[in-house]
């Protein structure tokens, strides 16, 4: 099985539009959304859900007032300053709280409740382009991590599934943690860079993660006649790291008036950008050996 | 007063807004970036730095001569970071959450503090306002933790001289997210009038709106076709502090490293009304409710 997962460092280069525009010309994949935190890739892709489920993962901590002696010991052991008092009692602050359990274990008079919490929902759905997982986290919870990893393994239970071999994943901005659980054990990261002083900056981290993680990488540089000095600068960078330079994209708001239109860009125009993208897509089958392995 | 500026959306142009913020601010300012996965803001205000220093992470180091693996360590870590197999005591550092809670468990005192580097902290003056910003260490997971250490060196500067705060938040709406703009006065929410930027729009309103400050949105890249973020803004009393037009020139100034207030000199008064229309946003927040007769 292959799993090729698109990913940027800085937001807004263009994963989306061009992992549904990969989803389109592979003819045949799962496709899997992992930016979990702000999932976009189903405004192009209008998914029929077929099954949904609750993701739970981790505790939330709460003070059951009645109960409180009011010692105050959970304040001074919470590391995260999410207990504070408010009318002479101490309140947890959900947003703060990572429900690591200390005061739970700790509280003498056993007052702190320690539940499940549900911090988003996952979706198995079909679209005109292939099976999608996705996901959406409750917006301001945590365990992003937690969600992709298990978004990835849904992934690849239903590509076996299904025969398919290509499990094709939008992955979300950054460096941290859901980027991480994204790229750890995946075939191939498509990177999709900008020319810009952030562009530049942002690719050379999201590389040095991909190589602590010996994941192989190829780079889009997407708005490319934006910057002709930064386009050289990227270029520059792939070439001493021997990375594959998959293909440069003009910036044009055909990726925007696709978007509008819920298509892939490669099915709302016929030639000119479609064609620079049908090439980075063959490039990146080489490049991850599509269809030569199953 | 603090400002955070923050988005669902990645791109959408929270580090440009906040540049040509910096540039337009009439009073003295601390700036900081806490997208700490992907700084950038300094790269377009190029700060001189006068120190730097590792962020650290307290996590458990065990000493094996005092420790009876009773196993209590293991019972609490909800991160599956320390784990007692036998005789033996398994720590998986990267795992660990720094709570302390196995430290303050464990009956033998056998667990003693050590740290993990969670990246780099940098701070420094831009003329006469101050610059502060985190890097997160390149495989390092957590963010949260080190922007917690980069606020702490906030309030030591704002103690040392108390001025206004410009906060570069990062994408999403999850815990690095809230983290960033949960001490701040106002947030200003940037946006595109594309499906996605107001569909991200939609979650980052509904994620910021739980810690009850004043939101305004800052349209970037108005007149590309697409949804009508004006509308969903009418109908959730969120004020549209400015739009900025859809320009390639501003594109290209920005991809050249360029601050647009300062670069397209034409559009600095755009900038100056849209500083002094957060800075009413704040006051009038602040406002108690009077019922008018």
């Amino acid at each position: 099985m292959i799993e090729v997962v698109v990913l940027s460092g800085k937001g807004g280069t263009g994963k989306t539009s061009l992992t549904a525009a990969f989803a389109h010309l592979a003819n045949g994949s799962v496709i899997c959304d992992l930016d979990v935190d702000a999932p976009d890739l189903h405004l192009l892709l209008q998914p029929r859900q077929m099954a949904s489920e609750p993701f739970i993962s981790g505790h939330e901590a709460r003070i059951r007032a009645e109960h409180c002696n009011g010692c105050g010991l959970c304040m001074t052991l919470c590391r995260f300053n999410a207990i504070a008092e408010s009318d002479a009692v101490p309140r947890i602050d959900p947003l703060r709280c990572e429900g690591c359990k200390t005061c739970v274990a700790l509280c003498p008079s056993q007052a702190i409740d320690f539940n499940p919490k549900q911090c988003g929902q996952w979706y198995l759905s079909q679209t005109r382009m292939g099976p999608l997982v996705h996901a959406q986290l409750i917006p301001a919870e945590e365990n992003s991590g937690r969600l992709v990893a298990l978004l990835r393994q849904k992934a690849k239970e239903l590509a076996q599934e299904r025969q398919l071999s290509l499990v094709l994943s939008d992955g979300p901005p950054g460096i941290g943690c859901p980027v991480i659980s994204s790229l750890a054990g995946a075939s191939l990261a498509v990177i999709v860079s900008e020319p810009t002083p952030s562009g530049e900056h942002d690719l050379v981290r999201i590389v040095d993660l991909c190589d602590h993680f010996q994941v192989p990488v190829g780079v889009i540089i997407n708005k490319a006649d934006l910057s002709v000095d930064y386009h050289r600068r990227i270029e520059t960078f792939c070439d001493e790291r021997t990375i594959p330079l998959l293909g440069s994209l003009p910036f044009d708001t055909v990726f925007i008036e696709a978007v509008v239109k819920g298509r892939a860009v490669t099915e709302y125009v016929p030639d000119g950008i479609a064609d620079d993208i049908r090439r980075i897509w063959a490039a990146i089958e080489a490049m991850a050996k599509i269809g030569t392995t199953v | 007063m603090k400002v955070a500026v923050a988005s669902g959306k990645g791109g959408t142009g929270k580090t440009l807004l906040s540049a040509s913020l910096f540039s337009v601010w009439k009073d003295p300012l601390v700036v900081v970036d806490l997208d700490v996965e992907e700084p950038n803001l300094h790269l377009f205000l190029n700060p001189e730095i006068s120190g730097t220093r590792t962020a650290e992470l307290e996590i458990p180091v065990v000493d094996a001569a005092k420790c009876d693996y009773c196993g209590k360590c293991a019972q609490l870590c909800q991160f599956k970071a320390i784990n007692v197999l036998g005789e033996v005591v398994l720590t998986f550092t990267e795992m660990c959450h720094g709570c302390g809670g196995c430290l303050a468990v464990c009956p033998r005192g056998a667990l003693t503090s050590g740290s993990r580097p969670l990246g780099e902290m940098r701070w420094g003056r831009i003329g006469s306002d101050r610059f502060l910003m985190g890097a997160l260490r390149v495989g390092e997971a957590m963010s949260p933790p080190l922007m917690r250490v980069v606020k702490q060196k906030l309030q030591g500067m704002l103690s040392e001289a108390a001025a206004d705060v410009i906060i570069d938040a990062p994408p999403g709406v999850s815990c690095p997210a809230v983290n960033a703009v949960m001490d701040s006065d106002v947030i200003v929410l940037v946006t595109e009038p594309t499906p996605f930027g107001l569909h991200d729009l939609r979650l980052a309103h509904e994620a910021f709106a739980q810690l009850g400050k004043p939101m305004g949105v800052v349209i970037n890249r108005a007149g590309l076709p697409g949804s009508d973020v004006d509308d969903y803004c009418r109908a959730n009393h969120l004020r549209v502090l400015a739009k900025i037009p859809f320009d390639r020139r501003i594109a290209e100034t920005y991809a050249a490293g360029g601050v647009i207030a300062e670069a397209m000199g034409e559009l600095r008064p755009f900038f100056s009304d849209l500083a002094d229309q957060i800075r009413t946003l704040v006051e009038t927040a602040a406002q108690p409710l009077e019922i008018s007769r």
